[in-house]
């Protein structure tokens, strides 16, 4: 079967916003992902090496800011939920396969290197910035959080910025 | 009034919430196109705007319904999160994710969702980011210093381009708007295409007038704050609207009977309220009046608030701004706590009464100016209504 063309953008956004806005209004907070692959990090060290854990600034910061288990956390439940999402949605539109997706000019040896490359900035830049382009650029817009919108202009303006020199990845 | 969290949604509905929230999250984020790197980076290549126009749409509709929902006070925003502001550590940290994002070809949340559907890169993607995290988390103690520099707290940028919300939100919606309007121009040059950027199909004349509405929504919403108090920085108004109210000499048999159904909101400054405060009182701010968990305390059931201030015409605000919010049981001290301590506090003795009426009320009067100082100096004031109810910790 041929998979299924996507949604109108504009439509997805609308639904995006109202999804947002009700998160805002029942749960007081934005939505996000990063926060979730940190609490994971974090529970991993913990189990794994407690006594590093217990001797690292940032794992006793995050221990003293977030109660029980580091699993136990709202964006944990929330990413959860994302990939029983996508799955339905991949279902449902004919989009489920294992797939190494590159440019035309690229090679998978290079694409494998650049996903994991670029998974490690985005995930170190994401602590850095308190958050990625859910957590603290679209949510930060939502409520207009200065620091929000600065880490948007960030992410947006440093990716122009840098898509000349790692065009043959793509085009 | 919002948020629903901890009141009305407990700890766990919370995590059932995240869930399905999260759900839909993804189910949006893969039928909007999100599941695949090369839709997501054609934004930097000017080939495929849909990020986009996916992310200002959802931003912008966001962010007008939190505006409208504050005007219509079903959202207490100092409860919210706003993501909190640190300068240098925001702009190096979003330099450092945007080049992630062209050598990755993902964002972690569309990372997520694009391993669900299987795409092995992503999955990589994912791997990729514990590695990052785990890198900051270990070094640290190196960055620690930039990534709390410049700590400027839950700043909102209208406030810290001293602009009002409502403008901010219409130009950022005119920016979004125009940006819509000039990507689709560079996409059809990109692609090499010659179709319209705007063709008048009900479906695209619809989209341009919600737009467009939502735009102009933005200056319909003012700020409620702004416009109450607009309303009644008009004296006549002020002074003919219609409230109920209490004389000084009701009030003291009351406070001398201890009326529990009796509860004075002092809107005194908190200085002068810890100084000397009325037995049973709470302080209260103008502010206060807008928030969830003080504006409660208005809403218990058979008690009398008595508004109290300096003056009446103060009161008469106050009463007004809280009657429009939807309170009820509101009652104003005649003249103010000024005619109070004239009449009942300090009671002139020597005055001699021309009738009988005057003779009760005086002597009520001398036998009052002897007992209510005596509650008042025992009344070690309660301290100001807190609020026990912290800012949500939210963002990743």
């Amino acid at each position: 079967m041929e998979e299924k063309k996507y949604m109108n953008p504009y439509l997805a956004g609308t639904l995006l916003g109202l999804l947002l806005l009700a998160t805002i209004y029942i749960t007081g907070r934005g939505l996000g992902a990063s926060g979730a692959v940190k609490s994971f990090t974090v529970g991993i060290v913990e189990t794994a090496a407690p006594e590093h854990a217990h001797n690292n600034t940032f794992y006793t910061e995050y221990a003293k800011e977030h109660e029980g288990s580091p699993l136990m956390n709202w964006l944990v439940f929330e990413v959860v939920g994302v990939l029983i999402g996508g799955f339905i949605s991949g279902l449902i539109s004919n989009r489920l396969n294992l797939k190494l997706e590159y440019g035309p000019r690229s090679k998978p040896n290079i694409r494998i290197a650049g996903a994991l490359i670029g998974g490690l900035l985005f995930g170190f830049g994401a602590q850095l910035g308190r958050g990625c382009t859910s957590g603290s650029a679209l949510s930060g817009m939502a409520v207009l959080s200065a620091g929000g919108l600065i880490t948007m202009m960030a992410i947006f303006g440093g990716a122009y910025m840098f898509a000349y020199f790692f065009r043959k990845l793509w085009i | 009034m919002g948020p629903l969290v901890p009141d009305v949604v407990g700890p766990e509905l919370n995590y059932i919430a995240a869930l399905i929230i999260g759900i839909f999250f993804g189910v949006i984020l893969e039928q909007a196109g999100f599941s695949t790197s090369k839709k997501l980076v054609g934004l930097f290549y000017g080939y495929d705007f849909t990020v986009l126009r996916v992310f200002f749409t959802a931003g912008i509709v966001a962010m007008i319904g939190v505006i409208a929902f504050e005007h219509f006070g079903l959202l207490d925003i100092s409860l919210t999160y706003i993501n909190p502001t640190f300068l240098w550590s925001a702009i190096v940290g979003g330099l450092i994710m945007g080049l992630g994002f062209v050598i990755g070809g993902f964002c972690p949340g569309t990372s997520i969702c694009a391993a669900a559907i299987g795409k092995i890169d992503a999955m990589i993607f994912v791997a990729g980011s514990f590695i990052g995290v785990f890198i900051f988390a270990e070094g640290y103690p190196i960055w620690e210093g930039l990534y709390k520099a410049e700590s400027w707290g839950n700043v909102r940028v209208f406030e810290l381009l001293g602009m009002q919300q409502t403008v901010f939100a219409f130009i950022l919606t005119a920016i979004a708007l125009s940006m819509f309007w000039m990507v689709s121009i560079i996409e059809n040059k990109v692609n090499g295409i010659k179709k319209p950027v705007f063709r008048f199909t009900p479906y695209y004349v619809t989209l341009g007038i919600i737009g467009f509405a939502l735009s102009v929504s933005a200056f319909v919403l003012t700020e409620r704050k702004d416009h109450l108090q607009d309303l009644v920085s008009d004296k006549d108004f002020v002074n003919s609207y219609h409230l109920k109210s209490m004389s000084a000499d009701e009030l003291a048999y009351r406070l001398m009977k201890n009326d529990n159904r009796l509860q004075i909101i002092d809107f005194r400054l908190p200085v002068e309220f810890k100084k000397e405060s009325l037995p049973g009182s709470i302080s209260f701010t103008f502010d206060n009046l807008f928030e969830k968990e003080p504006g409660r305390i208005l809403n218990i059931r058979h008690k009398i608030n008595l508004f109290a201030a300096e003056d009446e015409f103060q009161e008469r605000q106050l009463a007004i701004v809280a009657n429009k919010l939807g309170f009820k049981n509101i009652v104003i001290l005649e003249g103010g706590l000024n005619k109070f301590k004239e009449e009942i506090l300090m009671f002139d003795k020597t005055l001699v009464a021309s009738n009988k009426r005057e003779e009760d009320t005086y002597r009520f009067r001398t036998k009052a100016s002897s007992i209510i100082p005596v509650l008042i100096k025992e009344n070690k004031s309660s301290e100001p209504v807190k609020k026990t109810q912290k800012r949500i910790i939210g963002g990743c």
